[in-house]
């Protein structure tokens, strides 16, 4: 729009109503319903961003950066399965469900995690044979739709995760819209193909802690005590949950940041459910101890994870490991102007803006029409995802976030990431230094523990 | 390896506790019979066998009996917890008694059959498997069912068929109210058959099939409008 007598610098936007929320309004007018969208909380959350490492200097020593070793093998689920997982990074692809991605994006995620010796998950959708060929160390989720749950698949998995929520949307159900319900995802779901399914959010078989104890039972029954059990949920009443997670036998708790993403989910839930991923995790490790289960129990902690810093801070704060998805897939090609195809970059910014949206700020993995042909079961676009070319990409992107993480712990002194502790942290904000219980920068001050 | 078919194998299951049970009951060959004794409301019997053996509970069980099988047949002598035969693949679960809640949740295949009544949520997420229930269901029952038969020879409880896929459900005795986006519709010859053979394979002689309601998705919430004022 051209403002030919008005002096740009002279309108005023409403802090109440900026342009974003009245398109925001004018759509819910139009339409009668609520957004749904991909990805995770775009608003701005105290994060990892808000706190930095007080390295080595002449009271600590580091260690030399390239050539002291720094251990980062991880061990997860050693409290009760015969067979815990050993993975070789404190990193693991988190569960995203055939369905909402293309067969060969979940191929991708595979031939990475296994490259770097790591574990990849399955997702509300059920295991793909590819997704099993191509992953060394695979996570098999049972979430409350059960979609395609098969006792053979849960045999086959290497670790089991029992879904009680995700960070972007604790307290609701699934959602995959009818163009991504393909002939093949509808089979494995047992739906009818290009339904807008929705799935429970609440499992079928059991409500509360006390029933989960004996779903877990069940399931080390039905795989003979060997897997480690995973519950995973949205960071919401943390410390409760985790400690309930904890008595019901789990052997390992996922806990997702309110800015985890997701496939498809009502934007209010993205936005406004859960707390951010840095308060979680300090309040889950908290939880961990109180119950004297530091080192019995691991802690995976996931939610707009994106570099080696938000990993080493995160361990410092007491996870094991961490979980990636919307890194992920930005590592594949999401949100790229174009894709490459035998060494071409072919441009598909159209297929941006056929979505409304443009490269670097799409989220719009709910319809199906993923311009670079990651959250797509459109065979067409499929295609434009190359899964050993995304598959070479996610890998790069893995060794550069572990190669990331181990120079902040030798500079921190630690030649084993899992030394990371909360005194090599300050908090460079008053709200980071509440949330994560570390000093704000330049003091001794912990708000809510002195004064 | 020799395969004793008339030999019956006989578990205490207080005396060996549910994961030694388990362990013998999946070491079986297939066509072998097992007898559970002693089983005092146990939890998690029976869960995630593959082969093709015949296992009697003598006793009331508690959760998840059956779960998670995919070849063996049961009997229960007696009432069961929460989730008898959760996520059944195949195989025929036949309890004498009452069921709990969430009887044959999410089965995809095999029959699970129940002489008494049936609690609230009885085939929750069905995906396939069928659900024979001589008496009455809770309420819920068949909640978000996907694919598969259910037959309830008594009454259905409140909310019966809520957010219905394409699992067809068939009763007896009267319906408290219909779930969201569940409706009736007229019995064809095929269902008549239908339920017929559901009543033999489940002993049933107490159903007339020619007038036993039907129940399947109106299949108005299959896509998003909330213009169309959708119980959402
Ligand atoms: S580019 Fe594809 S994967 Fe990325 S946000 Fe857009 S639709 Fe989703």
């Amino acid at each position: 729009m051209v403002l030919d007598h008005a002096d740009s610098s002279s309108l005023r936007e409403s802090a109440t109503f900026p342009t974003e929320m009245i398109s925001h309004v004018q759509s819910m007018a139009r339409t009668g319903r609520y957004e749904i969208r991909g990805w995770g909380a775009k608003r701005h959350v105290p994060s990892f961003d808000d706190l930095t490492f007080i390295t080595a200097s002449l009271s600590r020593y580091p260690l030399e950066g390239y050539r002291e070793r720094c251990e980062t093998k991880t061990v997860l689920g050693n409290r009760f399965a015969s067979k815990p997982l050993e993975l070789d990074i404190p990193i693991t692809i988190a569960g995203m469900s055939f369905g909402s991605l293309s067969a060969a994006a979940k191929d991708s995620l595979g031939r990475a995690a296994t490259a770097v010796g790591t574990s990849t998950t399955t997702g509300d959708g059920g295991m793909t044979q590819e997704e099993r060929r191509s992953s060394k160390l695979l996570v098999y989720q049972c979430l409350p739709s059960r979609y395609g749950f098969n006792p053979e698949h849960l045999r086959m998995a290497d670790a089991i995760e029992v879904v009680v929520g995700q960070g972007a949307k604790p307290g609701g159900g699934g959602m995959l819209l009818g163009q991504k319900v393909s002939d093949r995802v509808a089979g494995m779901r047992t739906l009818p193909t290009g339904v807008d399914q929705r799935s429970a959010s609440r499992h079928p078989d059991w409500t509360g802690p006390d029933d989960l104890t004996i779903k877990i039972g069940e399931l080390r029954e039905a795989t003979n005590w060997e897997k480690p059990i995973y519950v995973k949920f949205g960071a919401t009443r943390v410390a409760n949950d985790v400690k309930l997670a904890i008595a019901a036998g789990a052997d390992v708790v996922v806990v997702d940041g309110m800015q985890g993403g997701t496939g498809a989910t009502q934007d209010v839930f993205i936005e406004h459910t859960g707390i951010p991923t840095l308060p979680a995790v300090r309040l889950a490790a908290e939880a961990i101890r109180e119950v004297g289960m530091t080192g019995k129990v691991q802690l995976i902690v996931s939610g707009g994870i994106r570099t080696g810093a938000d990993i080493a801070k995160a361990l410092a704060l007491g996870a094991d490991a961490v979980s990636i998805g919307v890194a992920s897939l930005i590592a594949l090609g999401c949100n790229s102007a174009f894709y490459e195809s035998d060494g071409e970059q072919i441009d598909v910014t159209a297929g941006y803006t056929a979505l409304g949206t443009a490269p670097g700020f799409c989220h719009e993995c709910q319809s199906g029409a993923c311009p670079v042909g990651i959250t797509t079961q459109d065979p067409e676009l499929s295609k434009r995802l190359d899964p050993e070319l995304g598959a070479l990409r996610l890998t790069n992107y893995l060794k550069a976030l572990t190669m990331e993480l181990t120079t902040l712990a030798r500079a921190c002194g630690k030649n084993d990431v899992h030394h990371l502790e909360p005194e090599d942290l300050v908090a460079l904000t008053i709200e980071a230094a509440a949330m994560a219980k570390v000093p704000l920068a330049g003091t001794s001050w912990i708000p809510g523990q002195s004064f | 390896m020799s395969v004793q078919t008339d030999a019956s194998t006989t578990l205490d299951v207080r005396a060996l506790g549910v994961t030694a049970v388990n362990r013998a009951l999946r070491a079986l060959p297939d066509g072998a019979s097992a007898t559970l004794i002693e089983v005092r409301g146990a939890h998690n019997l029976g869960v995630g066998l593959f082969n093709n053996i015949t296992i009697t509970i003598n006793g009331n069980t508690g959760y998840y009996v059956a779960g998670l099988c995919d070849g063996p047949d049961f009997v229960i002598n007696g009432s069961v917890g929460w989730g008898v035969g959760e996520n059944l693949m195949s195989g025929v679960v036949r309890v004498r008694g009452n069921a709990s809640e969430s009887t044959a949740a999410t089965a995809h295949g095999g029959l699970v059959i129940v002489e008494g009544d049936a609690s609230s949520r009885a085939a929750i997420s069905l995906k396939g498997g069928s659900l024979a229930v001589a008496g009455n269901v809770g309420h819920m029952s068949a909640f978000m069912a996907q694919a598969g038969t259910v037959l309830v020879g008594g009454d259905a409880g409140d909310s019966l068929g809520d957010s219905l896929y394409e699992a067809v459900i068939y009763v007896g005795g009267t319906i408290r109210s219909l779930g969201a986006d569940a409706r009736t519709e007229e019995l064809t010859d095929a269902d008549i058959t239908k339920v017929r053979d559901m009543c033999q394979a489940a002993n049933f002689d107490h159903i007339n099939a020619d007038t036993v309601t039907k129940v399947v998705s109106a299949r108005a919430l299959y896509h998003f409008d909330a213009l169309k004022d959708q119980r959402y």
